[in-house]
């Protein structure tokens, strides 16, 4: 059962008996990283007494198949033996919105299940959920293979769809990781806080554009998007600007953002302020405070944020630029919005599937000064995806990170520096 | 105590499969006779039972015992040997066990084992997980067959990896004397077999290069009494010191194909 991936080639083996009392399992790791592989643990239990044997499913991995070899003979003599591949059990749903006891949890990398003799991705992959399987009718199959297998949350479960329970028959592309970092290698890693910022910037310009230059270029029916998830902090620090230009340069696809941002950018139009602070003076008006409610109350006279634009109310600024530019983007809303726009969809579920729908192509998001909306979105994409967040708070990035989107790159960074730099680098 | 063991009639070296055998330094078959008779007669005068198995023309490594299979009660596991020169003792030792009234198991899998020369009983280690097996593996018997093993006779089986060829099967390179102490060669072991050895006994006594060499922990322990190949003074001062009686053997030519006291002997019960 031995793989070659994009990231490498792996094989996943197990080790039985007293291996925690041997120090074989111990042994077995060190043998794997001294010899130049990894490992991932799939699974070990421990046995519940002295007597009882323990149990490990390890996957090791390499970057060479040479290498592999090398490090599996030398597991063998460890007593590892290759696992045999096994289907995925599927149990029905008990009812809806119900996933079967035991599901199959997901993250948000590639993953695959072995069912009827073949291995078939695993659609739509998002962390957190479980993995449904279909049957497909004779004349869907298309010779393309017998089942279909999609990630689906739990609220959207049916009774009797059948899930993924336990993890046999499920495999993991764990190379993704390394395998997303594309050109700018250097800062792949962790969070920026102490680089030279510049040239981050810069780097990722040059990400975006090629990215923006192979979609156009490709045949597909619908190239590969850019996402940009943003806060108000965008307007407080006076940068809509250069989001505005970015998103009439083509270099957003979809905007996600909360009621704040697009209240903020409407008051700015209309009032010349953010959150009260004059943004041409940098100081609080008089009566400022209540503008972003004057400028809500606005739109939702008038119907709606495109009805305001036509109507000449709104003349710029970041929704102006997606309407005008036919820019798709999603409002969300929270539990502390004012107003809200009509535009916000307040139900946080239907935001959810909305946000899910909208995510469908996106290969590259950019998160700017949200948190909230930076990890929410951060959960429903799959690793695969190069993610970029900047936020002031390194503690943004690292609960982003940590609540899976390992793959984020981070800028500790205000959103005004940023999105000028970029700008200014993508105007060049 | 109730050990086997197997007349030298035929002993010799007429192949290599370990360091020590070398087919142009062949022992001595009457030195060989004596000496065996003579590690016999210790064992009878300490009161231990010899039961003997006949020897075979042609299997000169069958007087090597131990590696004939493993007793648990009444069940006698049958050995896998590795090297082809020795496989053709199982089917005598089948057929001794069968005919002495034990059961015998045969190991189910792919892989190779060799009895009592790798599996070392520790029935004075009690405590309330009940037995406890220590068990090589690397040169004669692969860690795979310590799994059957445990689950076979119900008991913890620790699994030891050999790191020296010239200490090719567990008995030549650890020795368990009681619940707490334990000779044992320092060069025959990497640090996992180390640590996990230090794990199960509070004293472990080094010996030295010399006394591997002169297999002094290929030794056969029954109560305070310890019969071995001739060792050094400072080994023997050690033994005393923990209230054991050195009963020294000289086995010289059965050292030229790799093995001594405790390989020349199955227990039995």
């Amino acid at each position: 059962m031995e793989k070659g991936g994009k990231g490498g080639h792996w094989e996943v083996i197990e080790l039985r008996g007293h291996i925690i009392d041997s120090l074989t399992l111990s042994k077995l790791f060190d043998e794997i990283i001294l010899r130049g592989g990894n490992y991932v643990s799939e699974e070990i239990s421990i046995g519940t007494s002295k007597l009882d044997p323990s149990y490990a499913r390890i996957r090791v991995e390499a970057t060479q198949k040479s290498l592999l070899d090398n490090i599996l003979v030398r597991l063998s003599e460890l007593g590892a033996v290759p696992v045999e591949s096994r289907e995925v059990q599927l149990v029905e749903s008990p009812g809806d919105g119900v996933f079967p006891e035991g599901f199959y949890s997901t993250t948000n990398l590639e993953t695959e299940v072995l069912v009827g003799g073949d291995w078939i991705g695993v659609e739509d992959i998002a962390m957190d959920s479980a993995i449904a399987v279909y049957k497909l009718n004779e004349s869907d199959s298309g010779g393309a293979g017998r089942y279909e297998a999609r990630a689906i949350k739990m609220k959207d479960v049916k009774k009797g769809e059948r899930c993924v329970v336990g993890s046999s028959g499920v495999r993991v592309n764990m190379q993704e990781r390394r395998a997303v970092s594309g050109t700018f290698e250097f800062m792949s890693s962790g969070v920026s806080s102490e680089k030279p910022m510049s040239t981050l910037i810069g780097g990722i310009a040059d990400e975006i554009k090629a990215f923006k230059e192979s979609a156009r270029a490709t045949e597909a029916q619908e190239p590969a998007k850019i996402l940009f998830v943003c806060g108000p902090a965008i307007v407080h620090t006076g940068s809509r600007d250069a989001l505005c230009c970015l998103i009439e340069k083509g270099y957003v696809d979809i905007l996600f953002a909360g009621n704040a941002l697009a209240t903020h950018d409407i008051e700015v139009s209309l009032y010349g302020t953010s959150l009260g602070v004059s943004m041409a003076e940098g100081v609080n008006v008089y009566e400022g405070h209540n503008h972003h409610l004057r400028a809500i109350n606005t739109v939702r006279r008038v119907g709606g944020i495109k009805e305001a634009i036509e109507q000449g109310i709104i003349k710029d600024g970041i929704m102006y630029s997606c309407i005008k530019n036919n820019v798709d983007f999603l409002l969300a809303g929270s539990i502390r919005d004012d107003g809200p726009l009509p535009e916000v969809v307040t139900d946080v579920l239907e935001a959810q599937d909305l946000m899910r729908e909208k995510l469908k192509g996106v290969k590259f998001a950019v998160m700017i000064s949200t948190m909230l909306h930076s990890i929410a979105v951060g959960n429903l994409l799959p690793a695969s995806v190069r993610t970029i967040c900047v936020d002031i708070d390194q503690s943004t990035i690292t609960k982003l990170s940590d609540r899976g989107t390992h793959q984020v790159t981070g800028l500790v960074l205000d959103a005004g520096t940023f999105l000028k730099e970029l700008c200014a680098r993508l105007s060049r | 105590m109730r050990v086997l063991m197997c007349r030298p009639d035929y002993y010799t070296v007429d192949y290599e499969i370990n360091p020590w055998m070398h087919v142009r330094e062949k022992p001595d078959q009457a030195l060989a006779t004596v000496q065996w008779q003579a590690l016999h007669d210790t064992f009878t005068g300490l009161g231990i039972d010899v039961e003997l198995i006949e020897p075979v023309k042609g299997l000169p490594d069958m007087v090597f015992t131990a590696n004939g299979g493993l007793v648990s009660g009444n069940r006698f596991i049958l050995s896998l040997f590795r090297h082809e020169e020795r496989q053709g003792e199982a089917a005598y030792f089948e057929a001794w066990a069968n005919r002495s009234g034990f059961e015998t198991v045969r190991l189910s899998g792919d892989f190779f084992f060799e009895g009592e020369g790798d599996v070392l009983r520790l029935p004075f280690v009690t405590s309330s997980v009940g037995e406890t097996l220590v068990a090589g593996y690397r040169y004669r018997s692969e860690i795979r067959s310590h799994n059957q093993i445990s689950e076979l006779l119900g008991v913890r089986v620790v699994s030891i990896e050999l790191a020296s060829e010239h200490f090719y099967h567990l008995d030549t390179c650890f020795c368990p004397l009681n619940e707490k102490a334990a000779l044992y060669y320092p060069g025959a072991f990497d640090d996992y077999g180390k640590k996990v050895l230090s794990n199960i006994f509070e004293s472990l006594i080094a010996i030295g290069e010399q006394d591997a060499k002169s297999f002094c922990a290929n030794a056969v322990v029954r109560g305070k009494d310890v019969v071995m190949n001739p060792c050094s003074a400072a080994l023997k001062e050690q033994l005393k010191a923990l209230g054991f009686n050195t009963h020294e053997v000289e086995l010289s030519e059965f050292i030229k194909a790799g093995g001594s006291a405790k390989c020349l002997v199955l227990k039995l019960d």
